[in-house]
């Protein structure tokens, strides 16, 4: 559905601070795959994700969504198909508006005209879908999202995501700022969310069990290539042992701070 | 003396509200302003000296002001111009425009002409006592505008706009181009700047180029006023009725600082001093109150 081919990206392209974050990268993601990513810092896991939704352009290469190529489309424009959750989880929803108003913004995407849209009807349909948050957001319509936990507004941020139907998911270590409490139900409810709506989606994770226990594909990053794509029934065998005994084998080194991704 | 500073500060409150917009909803701490005021006095001057019919005169401010604010939204946006300098840069420019728009004169009397204002005037008179008849027409102008303003920030579009101000990178997830919504904010802004220069050139009897000199601070003040009235609120309503309440005790503020200033020797030249130090007072006073807002909160939550 969406296939990268042959992209390098480099930041600072003739400075000193020259920095290649992607070498020559294929990747071909197929409808209904659920991939998760990881890698240690600077592998361009990040930057993979700046590439497909379109902040960055590539040097080399071009980008290609249901036959289209679209490595030159403005990020606004992929973005009508393609859904991106940052890790900070004030990014998806704005703070000083009410809950129903940040609904009705996220409810449709594209441009939008001198029409007031949120009547009773739509509160009552806002309403039964925030129900499935089982968060008590239902009761909280008028309410503005300031007074609303990171945990709160990051389920938010996924529901309305998820009802505006994209082709494609991407999630920036969604779940790195919360609390562990929040961050599993965020994780649940975006694993429920995947498979009802049966959703493409990309994750990206510094937890290796979670990268191991979601999903359908893992890929492993390290110095801007991907260095290991596993899918179906391999990486269903997969332990975090055995993942970084692979990183070793491909690498011939530690993986860096492989304590760090281990913990919880 | 009530009644002249209830009139000024409701004429210029319709420019608070524009910069209201650009300041808080937008984020976009636009100067064109002080182009955009001098810009629709002198099309609503030089229109009226045309025999245009008055209202007419003010659509064409109204447009000409929110023409001068696409342009520095264009310069923002696509020569990635810092937003502060765009604003500048068109201000500067309309300067020598409001001089030709002129006749290449820095100033046009319109004592004797018919204006907007001489109409309304003749044609209430004896109906309302006569020195209350301009008060009442623009409190029914500024809180016309300040509803429509209300409505339109209540629409899908005015919502999105909002939105952006506080988190531009939701705008974009959603499929929006940001520069659009700002193009559109900021000729909104200065459309609503034009119509109070309009009024207040049919209020003074003149058009002038200098009349926008430093006008950015006093909406500023006008607005940090206002919010220093409520405590905290995200209705629209509030906040548009707070930035023209604003400006009007803004102006008494002015006015008192011009007829009495007299006596601890101060002269109108100082008001400019006193307008800048009035704003950074009002800073100084926020960010104290903020400071014991977070006290207090720490006290409840030990």
């Amino acid at each position: 559905m969406i296939a990268i081919k042959n992209v390098s990206v480099i930041f600072n392209q003739g400075t000193v601070n020259e920095n290649q974050a992607l070498r020559d990268i294929n990747l071909n993601i197929k409808e209904g795959d659920f991939i998760t990513i990881i890698g240690s810092n600077g592998a361009g896991k990040s930057t993979l994700f700046n590439l497909i939704a379109g902040t960055i352009t590539p040097v080399v290469g071009s980008i290609h969504a249901s036959g289209r190529t679209i490595t030159r489309e403005p990020e606004y424009k992929r973005a009508q198909y393609i859904g991106r959750i940052f890790q900070n989880p004030l990014l998806g929803t704005a703070s000083n508006m009410s809950l129903e108003d940040n609904m009705m913004i996220t409810y449709r995407k594209g441009f939008k005209w001198l029409k007031r849209s949120l009547n009773n009807k739509m509160r009552e349909y806002f309403r039964s879908e925030l129900v499935q948050l089982k968060m008590g957001l239902e009761h909280r319509m008028k309410e503005n999202l300031v007074m609303f936990s990171g945990g709160q507004r990051q389920a938010l941020t996924l529901l309305m995501m998820v009802l505006s139907k994209p082709s494609l998911i991407l999630l920036d270590e969604h779940t790195a700022a919360l609390d562990p409490k929040n961050a599993e139900i965020v994780l649940e409810l975006t694993d429920k969310f995947i498979r009802e709506y049966k959703l493409t989606s990309m994750m990206i994770t510094h937890n290796m069990s979670h990268a191991i226990e979601y999903g359908n594909r893992l890929l492993m990053m390290d110095q801007g290539e991907i260095i290991f794509d596993v899918s179906g029934d391999a990486k269903k065998e997969l332990t975090v042992e055995k993942l970084i005994e692979k990183f070793h084998e491909l690498r011939h080194r530690g993986f860096e701070n492989d304590r760090a991704l281990l913990s919880e | 003396m009530i009644e002249s500073i209830l009139v000024e500060g409701l004429i210029y409150g319709i420019m608070a509200l524009g910069v209201f917009i650009t300041f808080r909803v937008l984020d976009f701490p636009d100067l064109t302003v002080d182009g955009s005021f001098p810009l629709g006095a002198a099309l609503m001057v030089q229109g009226l000296l045309l025999g245009m019919n008055g209202w007419l005169a003010l659509l064409i401010a109204f447009i000409g002001g929110m023409l001068a604010g696409i342009v520095t939204a264009l310069i923002h946006n696509h020569l990635k111009v810092p937003n502060l300098l765009a604003g500048i840069l068109t201000m500067t420019m309309l300067y020598s425009i409001n001089i030709r728009i002129l006749g290449n004169r820095a100033n046009v009397p319109i004592i004797d002409q018919k204006t907007l204002l001489s109409d309304v005037s003749s044609r209430f008179s004896g109906v309302i006592p006569d020195e209350y008849i301009l008060l009442v027409f623009f409190v029914i102008v500024a809180l016309g505008i300040k509803l429509l303003v209300d409505l339109f920030f209540h629409t899908d579009l005015g919502m999105t706009i909002g939105a952006m101000g506080n988190n531009e990178q939701m705008v974009i997830s959603q499929g929006i181009n940001p520069k659009t919504l700002k193009t559109i904010g900021l000729g909104l802004s200065n459309g609503l700047v034009a119509v109070s220069g309009a009024f207040a050139a049919q209020y003074l009897g003149f058009a002038d180029v200098g009349l926008g000199q430093g006008i950015i601070i006093s909406g500023l003040a006008s607005v940090m006023i206002g919010e220093f009235l409520i405590r905290k609120s995200n209705r629209i309503g509030v906040l548009t009725l707070c930035a023209v309440a604003g400006s009007i005790l803004f102006h008494a503020v002015m006015y008192v600082g011009r007829y009495y200033g007299y006596v601890i020797k101060m002269t109108p030249n100082d008001l400019s001093l006193i307008k800048g130090l009035l704003i950074i007072i009002l800073l100084v006073l926020t960010q104290s109150r903020k400071l014991n807002m977070a006290a207090i909160k720490a006290m409840v939550q030990k």
